[in-house]
């Protein structure tokens, strides 16, 4: 009953159009994301691969970001919100938080993941610090880097809905104002379009996380050397499953 | 800092916190017990069944990807409850915690060495003995990482069931930001933070009680 009247909101032609439909929605979520990812991958990348690379304060890292992930969303939008008075940079700011973590444990984990073997043939082959950082350590590591920036994505597009309760025009909102108005069809056909654009952008970047494997791990079930091919499978199954350190908000 | 203590001091908020506390405890950790329950069953049947584990472990990714604001909302259009019932939340966390906690069981129990069941079949285990006697806490650091992660996650998404109507401390953060004061959210926030590390010391407590071959840090077999 109550999916029949969330498919006719979801595919009146109304809903599609204007400064309030459901396109310009998706537009204004994606982008909220698109800047917290970017923004947050400014952040925990370099910090992640200075961490990798050197070893300095991995423990400190790992702890702090686990740490974050008990924070409540709801509570990080609305206290960042408050303080600042308003307006849609706290909403970024509190996105920003929370995509940290995910994106930094999983840069970090790419690095600490690399065969020492691979890093110390190498340095014997004369590569400097750089070299071997870019050259070695971070082609290695990008499965489990782009595994984290699923893991950030995931939380923010996550987030990003919460965060419509403080006023941003997401896709969250056409789901809070169908509860407010007791208007259930929209209610779940709001939440219908969350979901499927979560599954969307999750789908998207797991085809990404498969492209950006350098050809010598790619797995391609050609017997080009069982251990490399094992290796990479490994990669990228745990990169891939839920609980490589996501919690969607 | 002077709003917190004028916050905290009237009686009747703490008692009305203390309930919200109470009832966040129970929002999160409830299905946390459940899906410990479903997750063994279901890992199980992935470990035993092979063509099930593709399948199964495929829903668990997508459902997993499902954000929580949308799930609390689907959970009553799919099997009926009221739009407010408190236990949509329960539901949701319990889909969440079993979608995470599947996919480490069942690889926990692949990893069972062949020889120990076989040795435990020799010695006259029956299937079900043997399942909860030898290759169950075989599998309980596996099942405990994975009990971290969800308890941390569940503690920390139940406020986002404030928004329909049942968030346990969220309710601190919606009246916070109508009143415009921050000290309710304050409180939330830290009061959250603190039930997830009591939580965590409590697992990690419980995991090595129930596994004390691995508490002999040194001694070598």
């Amino acid at each position: 009953m109550i999916f029949a009247d969330a498919l006719a909101w979801l595919f009146d032609p109304v809903n599609w159009s204007g400064s309030k439909g459901i396109p310009v929605r998706i537009g204004v979520h994606l982008l909220y994301c698109l800047g917290a990812v970017l923004g947050a991958s400014a952040i925990a990348v370099p910090l992640g691969l200075f961490v990798g690379h050197t070893g300095r304060g991995g423990t400190f890292l790992v702890g702090g970001s686990n740490a974050l992930r008990a924070l409540p969303t709801l509570g990080l939008v609305t206290f960042l919100y408050l303080i600042a008075g308003g307006g849609t940079g706290p909403v970024l700011v509190a996105l920003i938080v929370l995509a940290v973590p995910p994106i930094l444990a999983g840069t970090y984990a790419g690095i600490q993941d690399v065969d020492r073997g691979v890093v110390d043939a190498a340095r014997g082959m004369g590569m400097t610090g750089g070299q071997v950082l870019w050259r070695v350590e971070l082609p290695n590591a990008l499965p489990l880097l782009i595994g984290g920036l699923r893991n950030a994505t995931l939380q923010v597009v996550a987030t990003a809905s919460v965060a419509a309760y403080v006023g941003i025009e997401t896709l969250g909102r056409p789901l809070l104002d169908g509860l407010r108005v007791l208007d259930y069809g929209q209610f779940v056909g709001g939440a219908v379009l969350i979901a499927l654009v979560a599954v969307a952008l999750d789908l998207l970047l797991a085809g990404g996380q498969k492209v950006v494997v350098p050809r010598g791990l790619r797995l391609t079930g050609q017997p080009t050397g069982p251990k490399k091919g094992k290796r990479s499978q490994k990669l990228v199954a745990t990169a891939a499953q839920p609980d490589s350190g996501g919690s969607t908000a | 800092m002077g709003d917190l203590g004028k916050y905290l001091g009237d009686a009747g908020t703490r008692g009305l916190i203390w309930d919200m506390l109470l009832e966040h405890v129970y929002l999160s950790l409830l299905p946390l017990v459940i899906s410990v329950l479903l997750a063994v069953v279901l890992g199980w049947v992935c470990h035993r069944y092979g063509w099930f584990r593709g399948a199964l472990l495929g829903t668990a990714n997508i459902v997993y990807t499902v954000p929580s604001l949308a799930l609390f909302a689907i959970i009553p259009a799919v099997i009926g409850t009221q739009v407010l019932d408190i236990n949509n939340v329960v539901i949701a966390l319990t889909v969440y915690t079993t979608a995470l906690l599947t996919r480490p069981v069942s690889d926990a129990l692949d990893a069972v060495p062949a020889h120990v069941t076989a040795a435990a079949t020799a010695m006259g285990f029956r299937p079900l003995r043997r399942f909860l006697t030898v290759e169950l806490p075989l599998a309980v650091p596996v099942l405990f990482a994975g009990l971290r992660v969800g308890s941390v996650s569940n503690i920390s998404l139940v406020s986002v069931g404030a928004l329909i109507g049942t968030g346990g401390l969220g309710v601190l953060f919606t009246d916070g930001f109508r009143s415009r004061y921050l000290a309710p959210i304050v409180v939330g926030i830290v009061l959250t933070l603190l039930l997830a590390l009591l939580v965590d010391v409590l697992l990690v407590a419980l995991r090595q009680w129930l596994t004390p071959w691995n508490n002999l840090r040194g001694v070598k077999p």
